[in-house]
């Protein structure tokens, strides 16, 4: 299935420079795992940031600098190019944080079948995974920040589109969406914050209290 | 099976699909790449293949004297004081050392690929964070590449880099800002007074202007 939904410039180019936060970091990565066009784009950003480096200012090394290098060596073998996991459908950098594909999930609950996980990342920015059975609809809710959500089983659609494995939904405190699983598979997502949901009507604000959803 | 491998150009890319795209392109026997603006510096990518394939602690000396003066320079520029920053070009050009294995010529220049190594090394050092990354090609770097992949793809830095040099002073240190500074696109618009706006279209000014430079590469 062809990835429609991919990354915009700015987010590349801020991932290949390295400036985001962990968890925006992880979700980047796991799209970059399934989509070989945004694999193209971040690699040419990491040849500007190389380029860069080329031109940059030198700040010159201690006299013995090479020689304690050298010594490091001694203490360091090198590695072999790494063996490769079969695939699962969690991509590669989203296992190391749940410590193995779905059946390692320790999800929670929170209400109308939908369940969450939510991963280990710094405290600027979170990443969960949601699971969401066909055909329900998340609770509407609109974004206090930025919000990147990344399918990786099933797809969801809001008012406009239809998100399957791979594609990735960019979201800012302007939009208000109502996702939807769609029908067939349970829809299984990778969602990613830089603020808390914020929910409109009374009763997913006290459940959001309750669960950090 | 290298053919399913993008054969379109792609949505986010500079022109620099060759990165990934050197295994479909058919090159001619008499294909010439001139080496231009820097023909007299040493061949770095033959350095690192001398370190990856022999573990070659002359090729070793040379690339540390270019580059680790280098890395330090970016480190120091991000903020790091020089003494910690002499401290992680050395871990840096060890690990340089260590991951030789998984230097790929025919997928990215000896700066490019240091480079990041550079920046997970100060992520890990400024945040104190893990970086996740991409689940790598299912397949390594060949044992012979293809010698015209490997000369395109160095002509391709050579080019970026002064495509990167012609650029507007205004768009190129906002480049360099987000590069080097270690800073999101709303920090700099704190730091610098600019509104955000006018640094998000500089940067995309900035972005068309390397796409257009880079289009005689493909």
């Amino acid at each position: 299935m062809t990835i429609k939904h991919h990354l915009d410039d700015a987010t590349l180019m801020a991932y290949a420079a390295g400036s985001l936060p962990e968890a925006f970091n992880l979700i980047i990565a796991a799209h970059v795992s399934l989509c070989d066009a945004c694999r193209a784009g971040l690699h040419s950003f990491e040849a500007v940031g190389g380029a860069l480096l080329d031109e940059i200012a030198t700040a010159p090394m201690d006299d013995d600098s090479l020689a304690r290098t050298l010594a490091k060596l001694e203490r360091l073998p090198k590695e072999t190019t790494p063996s490769f996991r079969p695939r699962g459908v969690l991509p590669d950098p989203v296992q190391d944080y749940v410590g193995g594909d779905l059946d390692a999930v320790r999800w929670r609950p929170v209400g109308m079948g939908v369940k969450q996980a939510i991963l280990p990342t710094s405290r600027e920015a979170s990443a969960r995974l949601l699971y969401i059975p066909a055909g329900v609809a998340m609770p509407d809710h609109s974004h206090g920040g930025m919000e990147l959500t990344l399918v990786l089983q099933g797809a969801f659609m809001d008012e406009d589109d239809r998100f399957g494995r791979g594609d990735i939904e960019t979201a800012d405190a302007s939009v208000t969406h109502t996702p939807t699983a769609a029908p067939g598979q349970d829809c299984i997502c990778l969602a990613v914050t830089d603020a808390p949901l914020r929910f409109q009507g009374w009763l997913p604000r006290l459940v959001q209290k309750f669960v950090r959803i | 099976m290298i053919a399913t491998l993008h054969s379109r150009p792609a949505p986010g890319t500079l022109g620099l699909t060759r990165a990934l795209a050197p295994r479909l392109r058919v090159v001619s026997g008499q294909q010439h790449v001139t080496q231009s603006g820097k023909g007299s510096d040493p061949d770095w990518a033959q350095m690192m293949v001398l370190v990856r394939d022999s573990s070659d602690r002359t090729a070793f000396a040379a690339l540390f004297g270019h580059f680790a003066p280098r890395i330090k320079g970016f480190l120091i520029n991000s903020g790091t004081d020089a003494t910690n920053a002499e401290e992680c070009a050395q871990d840096v050009m060890a690990t340089v050392w260590q991951k030789a294995a998984q230097f790929d010529p025919t997928r990215a220049s000896v700066a490019t690929w240091i480079f990041t190594i550079a920046r997970n090394r100060r992520i890990d050092m400024i945040r104190r964070q893990r970086r996740p990354e991409p689940e790598d090609l299912p397949w390594g770097p060949e044992p012979e590449p293809d010698q015209a992949d490997v000369l395109s793809l160095q002509q391709e830095s050579v080019q970026l880099t002064a495509a990167l040099a012609a650029l507007p002073e205004k768009q190129r240190c906002l480049i360099e800002q987000a590069y080097f500074g270690d800073l999101t696109q709303a920090e700099i618009s704190q730091i610098t007074g600019l509104p955000l706006g006018t640094i998000k279209s500089r940067i995309r000014l900035a972005l068309d202007r390397l796409r257009h430079a880079m289009k005689g590469q493909l």
